[in-house]
């Protein structure tokens, strides 16, 4: 199998085209400050956070009896519950599902869990068809790529690349990029795949543990119009999603659409507790490494991400490296603490893609501590021996450096020299410092040099 | 050991002690005027709101805004000379892709946020509000609830199958950040936020 190019190299890639990427970093900066106008409307947002954050903190500690609490009353609702303690579990329950109903073509809503199964794909091998209802996951489809963001999956579209795809595969006219003229056109066509599909796929934003309804949220109405229509509905739901009570849901929509877009609440907020009369609704609970996660100390309120994205759209490394060049199917700073969990030598690099700002942990609405997080891995990740050998070696020679007062004085005027007199030797392809980045004026002497002669002159 | 019981054990294993779950302070909106609010946020994410004292009102505005022509469905009695005011439960939701306009009743409305809740007990088929075209809502005024916290303290222990919060016409910005409206659901949202008086009082 192809090795998964690390962080830095696709980051490479998608800088090269540096229009592109500032047109990318300003299109985040501008959600990111649609979301700190909606804070500000609510003077109760950080007291609105902190009680998130601590109804999150319950859910962790008394996750078992939440899902028992929730399944049971699921149960009574009429609801099927199913166990899958990883991706190729959940991938098998759904197709089993799909099977038993003889159904070879389904409709989706955004799920970023069966992205981390890879859902589509083993569909696809079974022989069954999976249409991407929500616009920007459809898109993305189309091009036969991951969605780069998990609310926004393909915020690194042009619209005329979304204009070429669609006169491809839909039959729009060539060279129309219009957004309403190419929404309408999805709007057509999905809507005969929602009428035509006899299974609905759905993620879960919050399951409700006291009422056994779950709840979906979207600005489209896309989950809602394949999930009324079908047969059969699939809802696929991480264990870490439930949320102890309904009247919690006052706290979480309040802070769900105004973190990811600015907007007071998205659209839809729709609350599923029962099935269609005669219709069948199952909710799979899929485990995929959470458990592991819950017993890692350092790592687990990770857990509490209520996927947002506002952690994404705040990073400056997320802005400018796009979010493919995370491989991930969650990219940005939570991404990069989750994945780890799953593949810790596969994700190696994640943690390393942060500038440790803080930013992600500031705007985040349950006040997971991201930046704190991505530190602490660094440091499980090195000590396992999966980073990267060049870092490793150049921190082992930091740190010789550091230690010896003599060794550092001599680095340092060896460097001066080095950069001043023979600077080919420095700025090169094979030293990462210079890409993209010119060196500032060495200066003539180091501040150790400069404090002794001048407290000197101070002392005489 | 099934996946059940072996999910559950390793949660139970590996989840930490037990935190307390907080008490949710009372949050208040700033704002005093309910229905000011409602009807700035509401206009603000793509509604119409009007203000009606009577269904004959909300008629004529919606005649008025989307004519006559095509097949309308409401939940109101008072609309039989102009739309299909029965259906039967078990009918097929696919036989609703044609509904130009849906008039339905909402429970209530919430003043920061511009949604209004409905559940089965508005809605003849759960597809509806999404599948037509147009959709009109229609709220007694003193049903609009501050926050989302009031919202759910007047759900309360509500026995739906379905229950929604809808907030504006269905929207898509996943095109370069451009607003669309009209994703999937419907194009339009009209709100009626219908002035409820002691001794004339609208029967839902």
């Amino acid at each position: 199998m192809k090795e998964t190019e690390d962080h830095a190299t696709l980051a490479e890639a998608f800088n090269a085209d540096e229009p592109r990427v500032n047109w990318h970093d300003e299109t985040l900066w501008f959600i990111r400050q649609k979301r700190d106008k909606a804070a500000h409307t609510i003077p109760d947002w950080e007291l609105l956070r902190e009680t998130a954050s601590q109804i999150k903190h319950n859910v962790l500690s008394n996750l078992h009896d939440y899902l028992l609490q929730f399944e049971a009353n699921a149960k009574a609702n009429g609801i099927i519950v199913h166990w899958a303690a990883d991706a190729a579990e959940h991938n098998q329950i759904v197709h089993a599902i799909l099977q038993k109903h003889g159904v070879d073509r389904i409709v989706k809503s955004k799920s970023m869990l069966t992205e981390e199964c890879h859902l589509n794909e083993y569909l696809a091998e079974h022989g069954i068809e999976v249409i991407d209802s929500d616009l920007g996951e459809r898109i993305v489809q189309l091009a036969k790529e991951p969605p780069s963001h998990i609310v926004l999956p393909c915020i690194h579209k042009k619209k005329e690349e979304i204009g070429d795809l669609f006169h491809e595969h839909l039959g729009t006219a060539p060279g129309v990029s219009d957004p309403q003229v190419l929404t309408e056109a999805a709007r057509q066509h999905l809507r005969e795949t929602f009428l035509t599909r006899r299974a609905a796929l759905t993620g879960v934003n919050f399951a409700v543990a006291e009422t056994g309804e779950f709840v979906i949220c979207t600005n489209e109405g896309n989950a809602d119009m394949g999930a009324h229509l079908a047969d059969v509905h699939i809802a696929c739901v991480g264990i870490e999603k439930i949320i102890p009570k309904r009247e919690h849901l006052g706290v979480f929509l309040r802070l769900l659409a105004r973190s990811a877009t600015g907007q007071p609440i998205t659209t839809y907020s729709s609350h599923f507790k029962k099935p269609r009369e005669g219709h069948e609704l199952h909710l799979v609970f899929v485990d995929n490494g959470r458990s592991t996660q819950l017993g890692r100390e350092d790592f687990r309120n990770s857990l509490k991400c209520i996927r947002c994205g506002a952690c994404m759209n705040t990073c400056p490394v997320y802005r400018r490296s796009g979010g493919h060049s995370y491989h991930a199917a969650v990219a940005g700073p939570i991404g990069a603490i989750l994945a780890p969990n799953l593949d810790m030598k596969k994700n190696a690099d994640l943690p390393f893609a942060s500038t440790l700002c803080g930013s992600c942990s500031n705007v985040c609405p349950v006040k997971i501590d991201i930046h704190q997080q991505l530190y602490k891995w660094r440091q499980v990740i090195v000590q396992e021996g999966y980073a990267d050998r060049k870092k490793t070696m150049g921190m082992k020679a930091m740190t010789q450096t550091f230690a010896s007062p003599s060794t550092f004085k001599l680095a340092g005027k060896a460097g001066r020299w080095f950069m001043r007199n023979v600077p080919f030797v420095l700025n090169n392809k094979m030293n990462p410092w210079y890409k993209q980045r010119e060196m500032p004026e060495p200066p003539k002497e180091s501040f150790g040099e400069w404090y002794l002669r001048n407290r000197k002159k101070t002392d005489e | 050991m099934s996946s059940r019981d072996s999910i559950l054990a390793t949660v139970a294993r590996n989840q930490p002690a037990g935190l307390p779950l907080p008490v949710v302070p009372s949050f208040v909106l700033e704002e005093e005027d309910l229905v000011e609010k409602f009807t700035n946020v509401a206009v603000g994410i793509g509604s119409k709101v009007f203000r009606v004292k009577s269904l004959e009102e909300v008629k004529q505005v919606l005649l008025e805004e989307h004519g006559t022509s095509g097949r309308i469905i409401s939940s109101f009695p008072q609309f039989s000379a102009i739309a299909e005011t029965a259906i039967a439960p078990d009918v097929d939701p696919h036989s609703l892709a044609d509904v130009h306009l849906a008039v339905l009743p909402a429970q209530l409305g919430v003043a920061e946020n511009g949604a209004l809740w409905v559940t089965d007990a508005q809605l003849p088929l759960r597809v509806l509000p999404f599948i037509c075209q147009h959709l009109a809502l229609v709220v007694p005024q003193q049903s609009i609830v501050p926050l989302m916290q009031q919202a759910y303290e007047v759900i309360g222990v509500q026995d739906y199958g379905f229950g929604t919060f809808i907030a504006g016409p269905s929207k898509t910005a996943d095109i370069e950040q451009s607003l669309v409206l009209g994703a999937h659901g419907a194009r339009t949202l009209s709100i009626f936020l219908y002035y409820q008086t002691q001794d004339k009082r609208l029967i839902f």
